[in-house]
């Protein structure tokens, strides 16, 4: 029976070379990841086709020129207009990411750490403000901020303040706050979930080798939760920087930032090419400074051993 | 028929068996006086006192949950009594943080430091003593030595094998030179062969360094082969704290006896219970005077005799002894180096295990053979039920 072996594949071997390829994993995963990728693909990847091959074209009033040219990106990096409010956004961003990283951490650590048989109970608490829309938490901001909003008649009622502050609202501090309170439960999750990770008898090894709390948390807690902290400051930072409806309520003349000026390009200026040429340098910039931010990170934490 | 028993010399005298150990001393290294520690209605650890000598290689051991580990924990810092006293170095604990204890801990699951390499992990505690940089890096190397990781200081703890993961834990602890050494299940997470080796070089390391060490194990085996006294603990309670090789032939109670190993039960009748010594009849074994063992509670008339399977020997052929027992082999387990036979005697209401190595063919006794059985009554312990 040793012919059959030898001789050419039969029709039955074939077909079952063939059920085993389409069994085996790198194939079934392809198929698992497949609808998402084409989703991503259609919505993503050729959108961002589109916007990169206008960015190199010319807007001719109603129609678009399409020879190539780098017109577009010497007005983006060069007009003082563009640069300007390109840094805002840059500067905004991180701050938002930092105060949302720092305001963060506590509450990660306290329901890590101390959350008891009730960690899920203060997760789910954290949810509670995504119950109603962006848009109304960023109008209850300008209900606090405003000129005779919550904030500036308390301070007046106590008597620190003698005429209602204009400080508080439009301009890029009011955006900052906003930010920070918008963007606070995605730096708690990925920050929450690091400092679960964290193996509790690594902590107490750093105290029985002499460390006292404040030392333990900079030498073990700290560095072994750098992960969620990065995954946290990027996860605020990169969205932050296009953000497009905050400025707009509650930035005023001095907020306005990058994404305001590409959807003018979009928008009103009727200028495809050159809000094209603008949104692919932000993207260029932000993917340089998430990459500068993990490098930044990982360089402190080394720093601390 | 089986002859009486009688031990002619008590084993009163206390044989050393320990080697002359350099750095062992009398002056008290760890003293644990009614310590409680309880969690609502339950107790972990149940007013329990010990002394532990400087030097010592001492072991807690016992079944999990019997309150070993919180005892640890608790001399480590991590834990606190409920009631009672820990000293260490006669310096009372009380209110001392981990942090600001003279001891050091190896964890069960060694707890290296996954973001540092070996040496930093063993630097770790160094760093705060803001030693010279030469003497912090000579100290290190001497404890990657003593652990013989010398040369590995690169890795990271990611790129090593649990024995070298628990050598690190080792040197990590060890160059902070406590004055106690504290181990818990250090090798419980190795696999036999490797777990043998390391009870070899523990104990040989704990004898060039000098340190007071505080085993914690469940493996009755690891505490008899390293320790120079051991801890038996049920439920919270001690129930012995003796040397390995007393804890192992004359156990107080049923409970240490059957821990320690296979142990063959007698029931026995007091005849006479005068000061040191006791007067037992016994079914198989005819009359026997033994020690009284010190923390003997007489319970009525009734006594338990125990004896190891390894002290009962095959008599073969024509051979006799002074004190023998006949009976039927009715079970035979092979076990490669030895044999383990199961024999009924007329007379016992359980048959008598017997451990016998196969260099005289024990392994060929077939199953239905009548065989006599020697014993030395000295092996013959009494104990309370």
């Amino acid at each position: 029976m040793t012919a059959a072996a030898e001789g050419p594949p039969t029709l039955g071997i074939i077909r079952a070379r063939r059920n085993a390829l389409l069994l085996s994993e790198p194939v079934q995963g392809l198929a698992l990841i497949s609808p998402t990728f084409l989703y991503a693909l259609v919505l993503l990847v050729l959108p961002i086709l589109v916007v990169v091959a206008h960015s190199f074209w010319t807007q001719n009033y109603l129609t678009i020129d399409r020879t190539f040219t780098l017109e577009n990106y010497r007005a983006a990096l060069t007009e003082p207009i563009y640069r300007d409010l390109l840094w805002r956004s840059l500067y905004i961003s991180m701050m938002v990411s930092f105060f949302t990283v720092v305001l963060a951490y506590p509450i990660a650590y306290f329901i890590s750490f101390h959350g008891g048989r009730h960690k899920s109970l203060w997760l789910f608490l954290i949810t509670i403000p995504f119950w109603t829309s962006y848009l109304l938490r960023v109008m209850s901001w300008k209900v606090i901020l405003g000129y005779n909003g919550v904030l500036n008649s308390s301070l007046l009622g106590l008597g620190i303040i003698d005429e209602p502050s204009t400080a508080l609202l439009y301009n890029s501090s009011a955006v900052i706050i906003t930010l920070t309170h918008a963007w606070a439960a995605f730096a708690i999750l990925p920050i929450f979930v690091s400092l679960e990770k964290i193996d509790r008898t690594l902590i107490e090894a750093a105290k029985d080798l002499g460390d006292g709390p404040i030392r333990s948390f900079l030498r073990v807690t700290l560095p072994l939760s750098a992960p969620g902290v990065i995954s946290a400051a990027l996860i605020v930072m990169i969205p932050t920087v296009g953000d497009y409806v905050t400025p707009k309520l509650v930035g005023g003349k001095d907020g306005v930032m990058i994404a305001n000026a590409i959807q003018a390009q979009f928008g009103k200026a009727s200028n495809w090419p050159l809000g094209a040429a603008l949104s692919v340098t932000t993207m260029l910039i932000v993917t340089l400074m998430a990459g500068a931010t993990v490098v930044i990170i990982r360089t402190a934490q080394r720093l601390v051993r | 028929m089986p002859e009486q028993g009688q031990a002619e010399s008590p084993l009163g005298a206390e044989r050393s068996h320990q080697t002359e150990r350099p750095h062992q001393t009398e002056r008290p290294m760890i003293e644990i006086r009614d310590v409680t520690r309880s969690y609502g209605s339950f107790k972990a650890l149940d007013d329990a006192s010990l002394t532990i000598k400087e030097g010592e290689f001492f072991s807690l051991l016992g079944p999990s949950g019997c309150g070993k580990t919180t005892l640890l924990r608790m001399i480590a810092g991590f834990d606190n009594p409920t009631s009672g006293l820990i000293s260490v170095d006669g310096q009372s604990m009380e209110g001392i943080p981990a942090n600001r204890r003279p001891t050091n801990m190896v964890f069960q699951s060694y707890a290296i430091f996954p973001h540092l390499n070996v040496e930093q992990n063993v630097a770790y505690g160094l760093k705060r003593l803001k030693l010279e940089r030469s003497e912090e890096k000579r100290r290190v190397e001497e404890a990657l030595g003593q652990v013989s990781l010398t040369g590995l200081g690169k890795r990271l703890a990611t790129e090593l094998s649990g024995g070298q993961r628990q050598r690190v834990a080792l040197a990590r602890a060890l160059v902070m030179r406590p004055k106690v050494l504290l181990l818990d299940e250090p090798l419980s997470a190795l696999d036999k062969k490797l777990r043998e080796q390391m009870q070899v070089e523990l104990r040989r390391l704990q004898q060039a360094v000098g340190i007071t060490f505080v085993l914690v194990t469940h493996d009755q085996y690891e505490a008899l082969a390293m320790s120079d006294r051991i801890a038996v603990m049920f439920g919270g309670r001690i129930a012995q704290v003796a040397s390995p090789k007393e804890i192992y032939q004359r156990p107080v109670n049923r409970q240490v006896a059957d821990f320690l190993g296979g142990m063959n039960f007698v029931k026995a009748e007091i005849v006479e219970e005068s000061g040191a010594s006791l007067v037992v009849d016994t079914l198989g074994f005819g009359r026997v005077k033994t020690d009284r063992p010190k923390a003997f509670v007489r319970n009525g008339g009734a006594a338990t005799l125990g004896i190891r399977p390894e002290r009962l020997r095959v008599l073969w052929d024509n051979a006799t002894a002074k004190f023998e027992v006949a009976g039927k082999v009715v079970e035979r387990h092979y076990f490669g180096e030895i044999t383990h036979l199961v024999v009924e005697i007329p007379g016992l209401e359980k048959p008598l295990s017997v451990t016998e190595t196969n260099d005289f063919g024990a392994d060929d006794i077939p199953v239905g053979t009548s065989i006599r059985l020697a014993y030395d009554p000295e092996a013959l312990v009494a104990m309370a039920d």
